[in-house]
């Protein structure tokens, strides 16, 4: 039987493309249990997962958690601002003195890029990273590949584009690795300050014309502007880059075509995209929230069977 | 490897028409009784029981589904292989339903425990039977018991029934092996 190539899941760049198809495989049936009217299974009854959120989250941090509570694990959850980080702890002392409570896996967002990486090799624990600064977020892009899959049949030979805060974008990274795996093309479009220097290294090309981008693409995946990661200003003005890398209702309606447009969320109504593309019937914005609870399910499942007994 | 037949394509038809019998004995016109084939190989099974039933005792409209009781075993992180999962197709509630499991080989009773558990979350059935077509008694771990019973084997534990079907092996025939 199939199982995954590795222990932990850190990032796309760690995994080879039948994980990612044993993943899909897996949420299928996951989702499939998400609608049922009791939503679900004992499967990790005996497991203990702690996620541990050094970065604010709202979205990941309930998507993983019900994951973890449809699957029956035990879960416990914690947010840097309430805990003994602020007293100066260090990391590996956080989660060693959580792992001596009889913890299994170890679900962590921080700030720092290579947290998560760092941790595997210093704990004993499953880790899933759920966000590490601007490096990777390795279930979205899972997540957002398994909308596109159900959206178009096959993320393989689809034309992705991904606009906006490329530089301060964790998404952007993974969500490049894993359509590349899963045989897309991908292309970049914003602001040339918001482009990250040398991104041509990884096979994707950029576009600084977003309507000639929307053009090519089957799928437009917009990224939120990180504000809180801008220490300098990387635009003008905010209005001015809705102007230039907005999308809006005219703009859609003006192309040859229907896209899908995705959103990884919190999204800036009005900068990224307005109201009426968001509420529109191409957005599969909560669909990718929905799909995010059954992926998550995945991982877990498939990382917990896994660890031994 | 040695086999020996169990079952010609013959008796396995003789006795799929009996249990079709059996069933109707008890269920009438199935208004409310469904048939839940159990993954991945009591689909065929309860298909085949189904087709019997509407095709020549005239029963119409019978409400089949298929469960999957992988996220529900017991065995999960304990042996060697990772458990696949299968589809899980239940387009109906089985709220206050009379449900009928159905399954190729009955041997320790833990699948049926697990599905047991699993139907739950489809609502909770008036009462649940099981209909199974080669029953390894003396092999059991839980006690479970079949209500319509297709063959009775004495196997030693290391001998493994193997039960054939056209659609996945080209003939109807059971063998141990």
């Amino acid at each position: 039987m199939k199982e995954l190539s590795v222990n932990h899941l850190l990032g796309i760049k760690y995994l080879v493309k039948e994980d990612i198809d044993l993943i899909f495989e897996t949420a299928d049936h996951f989702k499939e249990v998400i609608n049922r009217p009791i939503k679900k299974v004992p499967s990790l009854r005996d497991i203990t997962i702690a996620n541990i959120f050094f970065e604010n989250s709202t979205r990941t941090k309930l998507s993983f958690e019900l994951a973890q509570k449809r699957l029956s694990a035990d879960v416990i959850s914690f947010s840097a601002a309430q805990s003994s980080v602020k007293k100066g702890e260090t990391l590996i002392d956080t989660v060693n003195n959580i792992l001596s409570m009889k913890v299994d896996m170890v679900v962590i967002r921080h700030a720092n890029p290579g947290a998560a990486y760092f941790l595997s090799q210093n704990v004993k624990a499953s880790i899933v990273n759920a966000g590490d600064g601007a490096h990777e977020h390795p279930t979205q892009a899972l997540l957002d590949s398994f909308s596109i899959r159900e959206k178009l049949g096959e993320v393989g030979g689809k034309k992705v584009v991904i606009v906006g805060d490329v530089l301060h974008s964790r998404v952007a990274l993974s969500n490049i690795y894993a359509l590349q795996m899963q045989g897309a093309e991908v292309k970049v479009c914003g602001p040339k300050t918001l482009i990250p220097k040398h991104i041509e290294s990884l096979g994707v090309q950029v576009e600084s014309n977003l309507k000639k981008a929307l053009e090519w693409c089957d799928v437009a995946n917009m990224l939120r502007v990180q504000n809180e990661r801008m220490d300098v200003n990387y635009f003008p003005s905010t209005r001015e880059y809705a102007q230039q890398y907005g999308v809006d209702k005219a703009l859609l309606e003006s192309l040859n075509k229907e896209i899908i447009i995705m959103h990884p969320g919190p999204i800036n109504r009005g900068v990224e995209i307005t109201s009426d593309v968001a509420d529109s019937h191409q957005s599969v914005i909560l669909d990718q929230v929905e799909n995010g609870v059954a992926i998550r399910m995945a991982v877990i499942y498939l990382l917990a069977s896994k660890i031994k007994q | 490897m040695s086999q020996k037949i169990l079952l010609t394509a013959k008796e396995v038809n003789i006795i799929l028409h009996r249990l079709a019998c059996q069933l109707i004995e008890k269920h009438l016109d199935f208004s409310n009784t469904v048939l839940i084939g159990l993954q991945p190989r009591g689909k065929f099974l309860a298909e085949r029981i189904k087709h019997i039933l509407e095709t020549e005792y005239q029963v119409k409209s019978i409400e089949l589904g298929f469960l999957d009781i992988t996220f529900f075993r017991d065995d999960f992180r304990r042996g060697e292989k990772q458990l696949e999962a299968n589809k899980t197709q239940i387009d109906f509630l089985v709220e206050e339903k009379k449900v009928v499991f159905i399954d190729d080989v009955l041997y320790t009773g833990r699948s049926i425990n697990a599905a047991l558990t699993a139907i739950q979350s489809f609502g909770r059935p008036s009462e649940v039977e099981l209909l199974i077509l080669i029953d390894r008694r003396f092999s059991r771990h839980l006690p479970i018991q079949p209500d319509y019973r297709g063959r009775q084997v004495d196997a030693i534990n290391n001998e493994k029934v193997k039960v054939c079907w056209v659609e996945n092996e080209g003939e109807d025939a059971v063998y141990l092996i």
